[in-house]
């Protein structure tokens, strides 16, 4: 029997997993899909919020600014890509000026430091091509930005460093109370555990529903997303936010970690768990009103669009419990934004739950550190040639567009919880994450995919399990 | 100290064979190409159909062929190649940036540079199609080299967005190796490839073409299981009620190509937005001194015989530059002005003071136009006129610029390359 | 009297050329607007050609290009291609070599494209 038993290795999961590894615990992440990171986790807005958005007292505020304080020292630890760019909220007019005044004092509550309300001449001068409509701006100095594929697997990686057996491709069908625990049954058979966190995404309501009669209720909420060619990421350095309404933060426009501008999400509320499927109507939407915040935006410059599912909770806030009539089931559930953010606060919260059932005893052997995939196109001429030296497949480009290294490609393969697909690549090291979209390298990433895990061509698949 | 080189060639495909060869029978020795594929030929290599080489042998040869006729004389010429090497970066001072396997990464500085770095195709993002992203989506020269080179059928139920000639050629392709083509969906009111690719890659099997056809819809969560096609309207926009849904494993793009410029952007080179590669003069000089242009990154050519034809002249350019040569007029070029739908034109400009006795104009026009006529004016002074039955968007048009005519008019302030409507 | 419609290869203008035909001799041409298409179209459809272009099996795994060394009959292609299909050749292969001397009873050879 296992420990704890965690559904879901999206960047929630992972964090909980991370953050429970430290334990003398057995710990098992089941996930339905052949990747960690997959469902909600993959499609975002790559944010760390400043976390004034949120209610005051409610969890998503406390975690949320706890997540954003955390996120420095957790990228430094973990080896993934973090900066804090600062965000605005801009409003177009002196009325809906006392709205950007509501947020800053419900951020100061929240505890955000360094907030304060710019007019359009101050605005102007940190962000040139703010739209000519804008009247003021709500500045918020520690807003960031992320890889959000980066931060999941790094949380990943080193719970697997320290023990966390991870089991992908594996469904789970159903979930039974027994004796001491739970029993999971999964299309890979049956396992069984002492605790049972829940961190489902969109799926998370179906299993808390199949152990309480208290229901919830999630829909997934879409977004549909453009992202723009690299030339276009300068065009702002601040996320820039539009006024906030009842489904969310609305259309932001903003560069990402990597460089890249991305307009959108748009927001669908859908039945189906798993359509991620863009449509023209919200492609539509995200390029007109994007124009109301920022402008001179270059929509010929569109590389790639894509949609996105938020696991909106009909309570509107997260629910990280343990189920009332569930003893050790813990939900980690609603996790929509900021649930990127909160995420490292997330991971300590549910330790402090789970500590609050059961005494958690510190390994010896703890690694809190993991190294990432080395980003070749950073070093120096020196390190490069001295790493080519070493490997000479670092001498090898295979993704021209991103300039990603053969060496880059192995290594995604071969490390812990390596990359099986060309997604799986693409979110490891970003080949094909460029401006020909893989047009280039899809040819050569297949090949070196059917080399190392001796697979034929025919059954490289670009995400998914072979067998499905 | 780093190491000298007089001429470094960025691209061993069509465009920097020829750019080379030219050179060297300039009489420049110390020439190096860099190509980034481990061997040297470019996208020819993949491009196994027949057709290439009517203009410049005066017979029909594979790609791969045609590639191996330049190769040949660049082994013969003892031209030095580094393949499997990637330019990272150009600096205006030409000091150039490789990397590779053996080496690490290299610097070198050179007297001049060709870039013929070639041109990508058009993602699907760039489309804005909507739908699922599952796997089973190729731009057509992805699949092209997926067939031909890696020997792997990417599907066995194809539909092809884009009537260009690389997806004509897949259709055809994909059909020999045994796949359906279902159907190729073309957005505009006339096919971008030659009428030769539309009959014997389309007609020869049956397979149909739908003009004022996209896609707009795609179905498949991880595989792809089908699209749906729509008519559009004259501004591109789809027609509610004329959605058609094709099941099929596959979906090939070929939406257009885009010159591969990022190095020349960096370095600071003045672009065209209109060919999306640099601006040159009447030598295939770029806005930085002895930086030449010539192949698919200077702007895409419909047939490759023009491509070589044009890089001889950047090789031939480059190598009076190095010597000398090439005399250093003070920059005050003639600009070429185009009137009457046609786009664009390579030079963008003309120093009558260093042309050669006649320089190449090429051009495209925006629409298909029946009966009209091509002519150049110096000034108000036309000095040719040219009939056409037709001028299409796929198919590159040219006119050839005397010296003589423009000394017997006088320096023009401006040259005029009209298309001139019945 | 049989009709036969085509679309000229010759240049972009397509022309769509109506041909008529008794048995195998070409009666009239009508339709094209230069001689091109006027012998485009007696050859095409008394009798149309292509060279067929495809490649060929290693037995060290991945294929070769490889091209009829002259023009089939149209009718011809998929049995050639289907020939060629079936067969698998040893490395080295140099361009220009032959790797089959009569494909699907043309008589004509295929050869090799590119080498390997």
């Amino acid at each position: 029997m296992k420990d704890v038993i965690i559904i879901g290795a999206g960047v929630s999961g992972c964090a909980v997993a991370r953050e429970l590894s430290r334990y003398q615990l057995d710990i098992c992440v089941v996930e339905k899909e052949s990747d960690i990171c997959e469902g909600t986790s993959k499609a975002n807005s790559g944010i760390v919020h400043g976390g004034f958005d949120a209610e005051t007292g409610s969890l998503k505020a406390k975690l949320n600014v706890l997540g954003n304080q955390m996120m420095e020292e957790m990228s430094r630890k973990l080896d993934f890509e973090f900066r804090r760019n600062g965000s605005m909220v801009v409003c177009w007019s002196e009325k809906e000026k006392t709205v950007l005044e509501e947020l800053l004092e419900r951020g100061i509550k929240n505890g955000v430091p360094g907030m304060e309300i710019l007019d359009r001449r101050q605005a102007l001068e940190l962000e040139p091509n703010l739209a000519d409509e804008v009247y003021a701006v709500l500045y918020v100095p520690t807003g960031g930005i992320v890889c959000p594929f980066g931060m999941n697997i790094a949380y990943a990686e080193n719970a697997a460093l320290n023990g966390v057996e991870f089991r992908l491709g594996t469904q789970v069908q159903s979930i039974e109370k027994m004796k001491g625990g739970y029993r999971v049954q999964t299309d890979q058979g049956t396992l069984e555990t002492k605790y049972l966190i829940n961190a489902a995404g969109v799926y998370a309501d179906v299993f808390h529903n199949m152990v309480s009669e208290k229901k919830i209720h999630i829909i997934p909420r879409r977004g549909d997303y453009c992202l723009l060619d690299k030339t276009t990421g300068g065009l702002v350095s601040h996320t820039i936010f539009q006024l906030p309404s009842e489904k969310g933060k609305g259309i932001l426009v903003t560069p990402t970690i990597h460089g890249n501008l991305m307009l959108g999400p748009t927001a669908i509320d859908i039945e189906d768990k798993e359509a991620t499927a863009t449509t023209a109507q919200g492609l539509n939407e995200v390029m007109e009103k994007c124009v109301k915040s920022v402008k001179n935006i270059p929509m010929r410059q569109v590389i790639t669009s894509f949609a996105g599912l938020r696991a909106h909770e009909d309570n509107g806030d997260f629910i990280i419990e343990e189920v009332e009539d569930a003893k050790g089931f813990i939900d980690v559930a609603g996790i929509e934004s900021p649930g990127l953010s909160s995420a490292p606060a997330i991971g300590l919260y549910v330790r402090d739950i789970l500590a609050g059932m059961t005494e958690l005893k510190e390994k010896d052997n703890f690694v809190e550190t993991r190294k990432g995939i080395v980003r070749f196109k950073e070093l120096s001429k020196e390190e490069q040639n001295r790493l080519i030296k070493e490997n000479p497949s670092y001498g090898q480009i295979v993704c021209r567009c991103e300039e990603i290294t053969e060496g880059e490609i192995l290594d995604a393969i071969h490390r812990p919880l390596g990359a099986t697909t060309l997604d799986g690549i693409k979110r490891r090291t970003r080949a094909g994450m460029g401006r020909c979209q893989a047009g280039f390298c899809t040819p050569k990433t297949m090949e070196i995919l059917s080399k190392e895990l001796q697979m034929e061509l025919k059954d490289i698949r670009k995400t998914g399990r072979r067998d499905v | 100290m780093m190491k000298q080189c007089d001429l470094v060639i960025v691209g061993g495909g069509p465009a920097g064979l020829a750019a080379a060869i030219a050179a060297k029978k300039k009489g420049i020795d110390d020439i190096l190409i860099v190509e980034r594929d481990d061997r040297l030929g470019g996208i020819l290599n993949q491009c196994i159909h027949n057709g290439f080489g009517l203009h410049t042998f005066q017979e029909e040869l594979t790609g791969p062929e045609y590639a191996y006729r330049f190769i040949c004389q660049v082994k013969e010429l003892e031209i030095p190649c580094l393949t499997g090497t990637m330019v990272l970066d150009i600096t205006p001072e030409k000091i150039i940036t490789i990397m590779n396997r053996k080496d690490g990464v290299v610097q070198l500085q050179a007297k001049s540079i060709i870039l013929a770095m070639g041109c990508r195709e058009r993602p699907r993002g760039a489309l804005n199609i909507p739908g699922y992203r599952p796997m089973g989506i190729y731009s057509a020269g992805t699949a092209q080299r997926l067939v031909n080179v890696d020997g792997y059928l990417p599907g066995k139920e194809v539909v092809i967005l884009g009537s260009g000639d690389i997806g004509l050629i897949m259709a055809r392709r994909m059909t020999l190796e045994g796949a359906k083509v279902k159907v190729v969906a073309e957005l505009m009111p006339y096919s971008g490839g030659l009428k030769r690719n539309i009959v014997q890659c389309l007609d020869d099997f049956g397979i149909p073409l739908k003009l004022r056809h996209t896609v707009v819809d795609i179905k498949g969560k991880k595989k792809l299981e089908g699209v749906t096609l729509a008519e559009v309207d004259e501004k591109g926009k789809p027609v509610p009620g004329t959605e058609e849904y094709y099941s099929c494993d596959t979906l090939l793009l070929s939406c257009g190509l885009i010159p591969e410029n990022e190095l020349s952007r960096e370095m600071g080179i003045a672009m065209n937005p209109v060919t999306n590669g640099p601006i040159v003069d009447e030598s295939l000089e770029s806005s930085i001194s002895g930086v030449f242009v010539c192949g698919n990154v200077l702007h895409v050519h419909d047939l490759v015989d023009f491509v070589s034809e044009e890089a001889k002249c950047a090789g031939e350019n480059a190598a009076d530059y190095i010597q000398g040569k090439l005399s250093k007029v003070e920059r005050n070029p003639v600009f070429v002005e185009v009137e009457g739908g046609i786009r664009y034109t390579v030079p963008a400009s003309v120093a009558p003071e260093r042309m050669r006795d006649k320089v190449k104009i090429r051009f495209r026009t925006g629409n298909v136009y029946r009966d009209c006529y091509i002519s150049v004016y110096l000034d108000e002074n036309r000095i040719q006129r040219k009939k056409k039955q037709i001028v299409t968007p796929g198919e590159m048009e040219e006119v050839i610029l005397e010296k003589t005519k423009i000394e017997e008019n006088g320096r023009p302030g401006k040259i005029r390359i009209v298309l001139e409507h019945k | 009297m049989e009709k036969k419609v085509l679309t000229c290869i010759g240049c972009p203008m397509g022309c769509t050329l109506t041909v008529e035909l008794e048995g195998n001799e070409v009666k009239s041409v009508e339709g094209n607007t230069c001689k091109r298409g006027d012998i485009y179209a007696r050859k095409e459809v008394t009798n149309p050609t292509r060279i067929v272009t495809t490649t060929v099996r290693l037995k060290s795994g991945g294929v070769v290009s490889v091209k009829t060394k002259e023009d089939i009959p149209k009718e011809k292609i998929m049995d050639c291609v289907n020939e060629i299909k079936r067969l698998e050749v040893d490395t080295p292969v140099k361009i220009g070599q032959i790797i089959l001397d009569n494909v699907a009873g043309t008589g004509v050879p295929v050869v090799a494209t590119s080498f390997r």
